[in-house]
C-alpha cells in the first residue's frame, strides 16, 4: 500500500525524522484553520499518490490564514494525472539552502535491502541515476544488522554531502531504517531532505510503501487504507476476500492462480484486437479451491461490472478436478438465479487438466443458459472477445 | 537425475499436522515421495498416517535423515520455521506459504547466506517443485505429465500446471515453481543453470511474469552460460501499472517491470517467447522435435 505525503510524515515524526510542522485538511476552512494554527507563511500541497504535483500547480504558497484558503480551494478537488485531490497538507514554509535525497528500499535482485542517498535532491531521483549515476551512493543493508550510525555515515560521505549535514543526515537515515523496519515498509523516501536557514535538516516531502503481508502484525495502518478512493468493485470483491482488480475493457475474467488469470487478460487482448479492440474487463483470481460459493461471488461481481459484455472463465484443474470446478459454477449459476440475479451476459468456459472431460459433461449436461464450453485457453478468449464484440 | 528434488530425497513436512499439511502430505506420498517425518512444535510423538512427527527440526533430521523440508506454515511463523529448518541443516526448504512479509523472508534469506548458503530456500509463495515418476516437494498436480527431459522453471503455479499439460506427452526432468513473492530464494536464473548441468534435461521452459527484472537478468544469463535451447513464456501484458496482480510481486513499478521489456530481453538473446502458454508450448515441441 502506498501512503499519501501526510500519512508518511505522519510515520517519520513517529520514528523521529524530523519533518515541518504540518496539517491535513479536507476543506478550505480547515485550510485557513490550519495555517492559522502553524502561523506564518506557509505551503499548501495537495495529496495525491502519483509524481508531478508541483508541475500540475498542486504545491502553492500562502502567505497566510485567508490566502491559505483560497489556494486550498484551488488545489482540493483538482486532477492530478488521473487523481482527484481530496485532502491538502498545510506545512510551514521554510527557507531551503540546500536539497539532498535519501531513500531505504527492497533490493528485489540481491534479495536485501538498499540505502541510497544523493547530494542532488528535489529533482528526480531516476534522472539522477540514469545521468549522472555517481550522483547517488547506494549500500547494501543486512537485514540481521540493520543500518547504524557508522554505516549511513558511510553512505553520505560517499554520496558527497557537505560535511556540516553529515551527522545530522546519517542520524536521519538510522531513523528511517527505523521507519522501514518497524512500519514493515519496502520504500521509504525523502526528497527532498532539506537544509534550511537556520541549520536544521528535514523531510520536507515523504513516500513510503508498506507491505500488505504485514498487514497482520500492524493492525493500526488499517486506518491509512484510502477507502473512497477504491473503485466500488473492487471494494466489494475485497468484502468478499475476492482477489480482484478492475480493468477498463469488456470481457469479464475468472481463472484460477494469478499467473494463469494474468496470461488469461493478455490472450483475451489478443484474441480482441480482431474484433474492434475488445479488452479484458479486470482480474479475478479465485485461488485453488474454486468453491461454487467463491465461484458465485466472483461472478456476481462481474455481473456487476456495467462495462461487461462476455464473461470468461478460465479454470486449470489441479488440486481441485474439472468436474468440482464444473459442479461449482453449475451451483453458482443456481446461487445467483437464488439471489436473484439473472444472468444475461454470454459466458465462454473452458476448463482443463485434471478431469476435463468429466467437468465438460456436466456443464453439457446441466445446459446453462448462455454458458458455452471450449476446449483451449486460446479459442475460448476467442469467442469471449467475439461475443462481447457483438455485444458492442 | 532431475534438479534440486529425486528418488532419492528425504523429505519432512513442516506444519504436517494442519489441514493443508495433512492433506497434501497424503498427495506427496501417493506421487512416490519419500516423507519421512513431520514437524509441529508440541505434537512430537504423534503420527500422521504412518509418518512420525517430531517437534523440532532437529529431532526430525537426526531420527530419519531427512534433507528437503517442506514448509506448510502459516505466515507469522514462517521466518522461524525456515531459520529452524537452516539450523537442522537441510539442504533444500521449500516455502509454499502465501503472505510471508518481506521483511521476515529477507531475513531468512540473509539468514542462509550467513550460515554459508547450505541451505537452498525455493519459494516463499511457490507451488514447490516436482520431478514426476520420482518425487514431488510441495502441491504440484502429479498426473499431469511424466518423467521426461523438458525442465520448467516458473513464477506461476497454474502456468506451470498448464505448460505441463501441453507438453504431457514429453514429460519434464523436473518443474520447479520459484514463487511470486519481490523476493525469493531460488531464481530463474538458479534453476537455468541446473537445468544446464543436468543430463537429463534437453530444453527449458522458462515462465515469467511482470514485475521486478529477474527476467531480464535471466536473458544475460542465457546469452552468457545457457546452451540448451531455452523457450520463454511473461504473462502481464494488460496489467496496469501501480496494481498488484495478485502475486505480492507482481507489479509494474513506474517503468520498470514490464512484460514487454522482459520479452525483449529475452528475444535479444535468442529466447521464442510465445504470445499464449499454447503457443509457448508449440515453440517447444517444435525445438524438441528438430532436434
Amino acid at each position: 500500500m502506498d501512503l499519501f505525503e501526510h500519512q508518511a510524515q505522519e510515520l517519520f515524526a513517529r520514528h523521529g525524522v524530523p519533518v515541518s510542522r504540518n496539517r491535513v485538511a479536507s476543506t478550505p476552512e480547515e485550510a485557513e484553520a490550519a495555517a492559522a494554527e502553524i502561523g506564518g507563511r506557509v505551503v499548501v500541497k495537495a495529496q495525491v499518490k502519483t509524481g508531478g504535483r508541483g508541475k500540475a500547480g498542486g504545491v502553492r504558497l500562502a502567505d497566510g490564514p485567508a490566502q491559505a484558503r483560497e489556494v486550498a480551494r484551488a488545489i482540493l478537488g483538482m486532477d492530478i494525472k488521473g487523481h482527484t485531490v481530496h485532502k491538502v497538507l498545510v506545512t510551514e514554509a521554510s527557507e531551503i539552502v540546500d536539497e539532498y535525497y535519501v531513500a531505504l528500499l527492497l533490493d528485489r535482485a540481491e534479495r536485501a535491502f538498499l540505502a541510497m542517498a544523493s547530494r542532488q535532491g528535489g529533482v528526480d531521483i531516476e534522472q539522477v541515476a540514469a545521468d549522472n549515476p555517481e550522483a547517488l551512493a547506494r549500500l547494501h543493508v543486512d537485514p540481521a544488522q540493520g543500518l547504524d550510525a557508522a554505516t549511513a555515515g558511510r553512505l553520505v560521505a560517499d554520496a558527497g554531502l557537505p560535511d556540516e549535514v553529515r551527522a545530522d543526515v546519517a542520524g536521519i537515515l538510522v531513523r528511517l531504517w527505523d521507519v522501514f523496519r518497524n512500519e514493515d515498509a519496502t520504500l521509504v523516501e525523502i526528497n527532498p531532505l532539506a537544509r534550511l536557514a537556520d541549520g536544521s535538516v528535514r523531510a520536507l516531502d515523504g513516500k513510503v510503501t508498506l507491505d500488505d503481508n504485514a498487514r497482520f502484525r500492524h493492525p493500526e495502518h488499517a486506518a491509512f487504507v484510502d477507502v473512497g478512493a477504491a473503485d466500488p468493485l473492487e471494494t466489494r470483491a475485497a468484502e468478499k476476500h475476492l482477489n480482484y482488480v478492475k480493468l477498463d475493457g469488456q470481457v469479464g475474467v475468472i481463472g484460477n492462480g494469478a499467473g494463469l488469470v494474468m496470461s488469461t487478460l493478455d490472450v483475451v487482448a489478443y484474441a480482441g484486437e480482431e474484433f474492434g479492440g475488445v479488452r479484458p474487463a479486470n482480474f479475478l483470481d479465485i485461488g485453488g479451491g474454486a468453491s461454487a460459493e467463491v465461484m458465485a461471488d466472483g461472478l456476481e461481481i462481474i455481473l456487476g461490472d456495467p462495462d461487461v459484455r462476455s464473461v470468461f472463465v478460465n479454470v486449470f484443474g489441479g488440486i481441485t478436478a474439472c468436474d468440482a470446478v464444473a459442479d461449482g459454477i453449475v451451483r453458482a449459476v443456481g446461487l445467483l438465479t437464488v439471489r436473484g440475479e439473472t444472468i444475461t451476459k454470454p459466458l465462454v468456459v473452458r476448463l482443463d487438466g485434471n478431469n476435463a472431460a468429466q467437468g465438460r459433461r456436466i456443464l453439457a449436461d446441466a445446459a446453462l443458459d448462455g454458458v458455452r464450453v471450449v476446449d483451449t485457453m486460446d479459442g475460448a478468449a476467442r469467442l469471449a472477445a467475439e461475443l462481447a464484440g457483438k455485444g458492442a | 537425475m532431475a534438479i534440486f528434488l529425486t528418488e532419492k530425497s528425504r523429505v519432512l513436512v513442516q506444519g504436517i499436522t494442519g489441514t493443508e499439511g495433512t492433506k497434501h502430505t497424503r498427495r506427496m506420498v501417493a506421487a512416490g515421495t519419500n516423507i519421512v517425518a513431520g514437524v509441529t512444535p508440541g505434537k512430537g510423538g504423534q503420527h500422521v498416517d504412518a509418518i512420525p512427527v517430531f517437534d523440532s527440526c532437529a529431532e526430525a533430521v537426526r531420527a530419519t535423515g531427512a534433507d528437503v523440508s517442506v514448509v506448510f506454515v502459516p505466515p507469522r511463523f514462517a521466518k522461524a520455521a525456515v531459520i529452524e529448518a537452516i539450523d537442522a541443516g537441510l539442504g533444500l526448504v521449500v516455502v509454499l506459504t502465501e503472505g510471508i512479509p518481506v521483511h521476515d523472508t529477507a531475513t531468512f534469506w540473509a539468514y542462509a547466506r550467513a550460515t554459508g548458503n547450505r541451505t537452498r530456500i525455493i519459494g516463499p509463495n511457490c507451488p514447490g517443485l516436482i520431478s514426476p515418476g520420482q518425487s514431488n516437494a510441495g502441491i504440484i498436480p502429479a498426473d499431469i505429465t511424466k518423467r521426461g527431459r523438458i525442465g520448467l522453471v516458473s513464477k506461476s503455479g497454474t502456468l506451470t500446471y498448464q505448460l505441463m499439460y501441453e507438453l504431457r506427452d514429453f514429460g519434464f526432468s523436473t518443474c520447479v515453481g520459484i514463487g511470486g513473492d519481490p523476493i525469493v530464494g531460488t531464481t530463474h536464473i538458479d534453476c537455468l543453470q541446473a537445468f544446464e548441468d543436468d543430463p537429463e534435461t534437453d530444453a527449458i521452459v522458462m515462465i515469467g511474469e511482470i514485475g521486478g527484472d529477474a527476467e531480464e537478468r535471466a536473458a544475460a544469463y542465457i546469452r552468457e552460460h545457457i546452451r540448451k535451447p531455452v523457450v520463454g513464456y511473461i504473462a502481464g501484458f494488460t496489467a496496469p501499472p501501480g496494481k498488484t496482480m495478485g502475486h505480492a510481486g507482481a507489479i509494474i513499478s513506474g517503468s520498470s517491470g514490464t512484460a514487454l521489456a522482459k520479452q525483449e530481453a529475452l528475444e535479444a538473446v535468442g529466447v521464442r517467447v510465445g504470445r499464449t502458454p499454447s503457443e509457448t508450448a508449440a515453440l517447444m515441441r517444435e525445438t524438441l522435435l528438430a532436434r
